[in-house]
């Protein structure tokens, strides 16, 4: 363990490796949104969110240098249930709001009528200046054009 | 008490005299302790997405993120902050290297491209409350500055402990305290980097698709 220092913060070939790799998978999600690739909404999503997820493996093996040795296992013990209780809230918070929705025909009736396009899915790009609240989304959308 | 133990003094024993496991060297309990920490702040971020997840299709009539959002805005922010982290990897072989002036100059480089993050963040922000799609807007909009500004308060937590690190350092050089709180700091800020994977993912790129 008198060597704990070396082990924990890596090498320069390390950090570059984990530079690089960071680099790639950051880029290939923007790229496909900038350039408008013509793929389904979900495989664009599907693809973003694998390459989102196999990047913070990356960094943590690369910035955060996690290793199933270090403080003899503790430390991936803690990232595993953190982990684990990261994917019960964000699953079940979707699950059980989405199940409510399902079940609130009268509420969701009541939301089409006031915002028509409001719905999940649906585009928020070409509508604004028409509606109730229409004012500010119209100059929303005035200051983005010459942004 | 495992604090004083160096290479010079070999292990220094407490006033009670050796540990229960005399052949075992304990290192010290902050690394994992900070690292429970870490992963307890990152069940706050998942509270946060879940939030975004669940509240992010209700504009309420305004403005939706295909209207707000700038992926090449998103990109250099992305970039900025996984810059600084690699520079702090570096400040971190530099300080391996007991190279105290090197150490200190890529923390600084680390704090500018840290403060130009916070610098984008805070434009952003400014501008989306000044075109009336601020956090009183939507529900939408609720969570995203949620969730986007406790992230840029952990950043600029991480700034102003970088700079009292740079002072500390200045100060009393590269002793093994300063060593331990560099790694510590070393672990909150590439953590805020990992977490900034997932606000550009799941907060911006996938609603412009």
């Amino acid at each position: 363990m008198s060597a704990h220092s070396e082990a924990s913060h890596g090498t320069m070939g390390q950090l570059m490796t984990g530079f690089a790799l960071a680099a790639i998978l950051s880029i290939i999600p923007f790229a496909l949104v900038m350039m408008e690739v013509d793929m389904a909404p979900s495989t664009l999503v599907a693809i973003i969110m694998g390459l989102g997820a196999v990047q913070i493996v990356v960094h943590l093996v690369y910035f955060l240098h996690l290793k199933s040795s270090t403080e003899e296992g503790w430390t991936l013990a803690a990232t595993v249930l953190a982990v684990v209780i990261v994917a019960i809230v964000l699953a079940g918070s979707l699950w059980v709001m989405h199940n409510m929705n399902a079940n609130m025909m009268p509420m969701s009736e009541g939301n089409m009528v006031m915002d028509p396009e409001a719905t999940p899915g649906a585009s928020m790009s070409d509508h604004g200046a028409g509606h109730d609240a229409g004012h500010d989304a119209g100059e929303a959308s005035g200051h983005e054009g010459h942004n | 008490m495992t604090m004083l133990d160096t290479p010079l003094t070999g292990r220094v024993e407490g006033p009670k005299g050796p540990d229960h496991h005399p052949e075992h060297h304990h290192a010290s309990p902050t690394p994992i302790g900070f690292w429970i920490y870490l992963m307890s702040d990152c069940v706050i971020f998942a509270s946060l997405f879940a939030a975004y997840a669940v509240l992010g299709n209700n504009f309420a009539g305004g403005p939706g993120p295909k209207d707000l959002f700038e992926p090449g805005f998103v990109l250099i922010e992305t970039a900025l902050l996984l810059i600084s982290s690699v520079t702090f990897g570096v400040a971190m072989l530099k300080a391996e290297n007991h190279d105290m002036d090197a150490t200190t100059l890529w923390l600084v480089v680390t704090g500018l491209f840290g403060a130009g993050f916070i610098g984008m963040e805070l434009y952003e922000f400014n501008h989306l409350i000044h075109i009336g799609a601020g956090p009183d807007r939507s529900g939408f909009l609720s969570a995203f500055f949620l969730l986007v500004g406790t992230h840029g308060l952990h950043v600029t937590a991480g700034l102003i402990w970088l700079c009292v690190m740079i002072a500390q350092i200045r100060m009393k050089g590269m002793i093994p305290a300063n060593m331990q709180r560099l790694s510590t700091l070393s672990m909150f800020w590439h953590f805020l980097d990992l977490v900034w994977i997932g606000v550009f993912s799941f907060v911006y790129l996938v609603r412009l698709i």
